[in-house]
């Protein structure tokens, strides 16, 4: 198996696939990046915290025009991960208003996002539908 | 606090559109010198300049325009707060007269971005040889497109689709009254009145954000004259007839929410912007006689009728589909045109916004006069955030 990389810090690979975020001490905001002081309250200490791996789409668009290189159509949404929201692409659903609703169930999946010349894969995250896909709680 | 009224007395809006032959500097300086114009007024009376221009140059647009019209040495304060850059720049004069630095301000705003095409999101360069990690985030490659999108009209579509997930009931076929508006408006970028059908089926560029729903980039300047009460009480009769007062001047930023690092929400600051600018005038919603609010999208004119009071709280769509925001409605917003068809030169746009409510409570709107407007409201956006208000009054007669 080709080695991997992940294409974030805050996406772990093993063993499973999860999103891990910086929570602060005191108020339990959570941030996907280093902050030197928490935005909500101000503590500066933080640990780690594991977000959900399921979770439903609060806001969704599909952007049919980006910049240069970017490819379109996709669909870019804001989960809802037990509390904690997340940025990320819908995967595994074609990028349409027919196959993809406001509060739709979805989990984390990966995806291979290139190869380098090293061979190594970097892994993106996503999250795809629950239903219709194997192993649907 | 003890804080004295703050007066516009001259504001000058250029035609929106493209200007080629033009640069930031000659469209500013007409703005500046029509609102000197209007006001009868000078450089030499100016005693503080705010200016704001993002993308045309060194940061130093306000001294080129003194270079250009008048280089008194009056301090010059070069502002940037994303597409809040107007209201950021006549904020600043504002609160320098009611500092007592002086008595005479003068706030300018100035854009090219005429064939600009999308702003934010940038263009994507080829993966490196090898994976590296950098950034903020420790990515491998670039993020836009990857994880979610950067680009305006698809940050916008999500707010407007969080709103309707929160409440329900909202579908986006709701927006041919800006441009229906436009037609009435001789210096928006344009004037075509598109059917329902035309919108929705014209190119998608963020669902549910066809075309004709993001704002129109476009070259344009706006400028603005403030002065204390008591210099206008030094003015001519006419002057002063003629001066708006400023009931509110308001800027907000956005405070930390859960979920605020991931999509930005522009809607608790312009809560937040919209009570306290309501409390310094006195007023409320009820009794705006017109609104000029940030549609840089059609899914942000919705949410901003709910965030700005106008509507019960969640009732947005049902606002609309009520008429009341139509010309003829009860709470006209938007008459102007709007970002999306009067256009929306970034750091002029918090500056025009105000020209347009200055306009009708002095009954010189002409075509598009909302008849005995008194009282109105100008709202913006620049996301990071910031918002800002204001309430603009007429004068007694």
């Amino acid at each position: 198996m080709a080695e991997q990389i992940s294409f974030v810090d805050y996406l772990v690979l093993d063993p499973e696939p999860r999103l891990v975020a910086h929570e602060c001490d005191s108020c339990s905001a959570r941030f996907f990046d280093h902050r030197n002081a928490c935005a909500s309250c101000g503590s500066t200490s933080f640990h780690d915290a594991e977000i959900a791996t399921t979770g439903e789409v609060r806001a969704f668009t599909i952007v049919s025009l980006a910049a240069p290189g970017v490819p379109v159509p996709f669909a870019a949404a804001v989960v809802d991960c037990g509390g904690t929201s997340v940025r990320a692409n819908l995967l595994n659903v074609p990028p349409d208003p027919e196959h993809i609703s406001l509060g739709m169930k979805v989990r984390l999946a990966t995806t291979v996002v290139g190869v380098d010349s090293a061979g190594t894969e970097a892994i993106g995250f996503g999250f795809e539908p629950l239903e219709g896909t194997t192993n649907g709680q | 606090m003890a804080s004295e009224d703050i007066w516009i007395v001259g504001i000058h809006m250029t035609k929106f559109g493209k200007h080629p032959d033009r640069d930031i500097v000659d469209l500013a300086s007409e703005a500046v010198m029509g609102a000197l114009g209007d006001g009868g007024m000078s450089m030499r009376d100016v005693g503080v300049v705010a200016a704001g221009n993002l993308m045309g140059g060194p940061g130093s647009i306000g001294q080129q325009i003194q270079k250009q019209v008048g280089q008194t040495g009056a301090p010059v304060y070069n502002v940037a707060n994303a597409c809040a850059t107007g209201a950021t720049a006549l904020r600043t004069a504002i609160m320098a007269l009611k500092a007592g630095e002086c008595d005479t301000g003068l706030a300018v705003g100035v854009e090219k971005l005429a064939g600009a095409g999308l702003l934010a999101g940038s263009t994507r360069a080829d993966d490196a040889d090898t994976w590296t990690r950098r950034g903020r985030y420790g990515q491998v490659a670039a993020i836009d497109g990857r994880i979610g999108t950067e680009t305006m009209p698809g940050v916008f579509a999500q707010i407007g689709m969080e709103y309707g997930h929160r409440y329900g009931g909202v579908d986006f076929e709701l927006f041919a009254k800006n441009h229906a508006h436009s037609t009435l408006n001789p210096l928006a970028s344009y004037q075509k009145r598109f059917t329902l059908e035309e919108i929705m089926g014209d190119v998608m560029i963020a669902y549910p954000n066809t075309r004709p729903m993001c704002s129109a980039n476009c070259d344009g300047a706006a400028a603005a004259v403030v002065v204390t009460d008591a210099k206008r009480k030094t003015l001519s009769l006419e002057q002063q007839r003629r001066s708006v007062k400023v009931a509110a001047s308001v800027l907000t930023t956005d405070p930390y929410e859960e979920a605020c690092q991931v999509l930005p929400n522009v809607n608790t600051l312009t809560k937040n912007a919209a009570a306290q600018a309501y409390e310094a005038a006195g007023i409320g919603p009820a009794d705006l006689d017109l609104v000029e609010l940030h549609d840089c999208f059609a899914t942000a004119e919705l949410v901003h009728y709910d965030n700005l009071g106008l509507c019960e709280e969640g009732g947005a769509a049902d606002f609309f589909r009520s008429g009341a925001t139509w010309r003829d409605g009860t709470t006209p917003v938007n008459v102007s045109g709007g970002l999306e068809s009067k256009g929306h030169p970034i750091a002029a746009t918090g500056i025009a916004n105000v020209w347009e409510i200055c306009h009708h409570l002095r009954g010189e709107a002409g075509d598009r006069q909302i008849e005995g407007a008194r009282v109105g409201l100008a709202h913006v956006i620049g996301l990071g955030s910031a918002c800002g208000v204001h309430i603009l009054e007429r004068a007694a007669a």
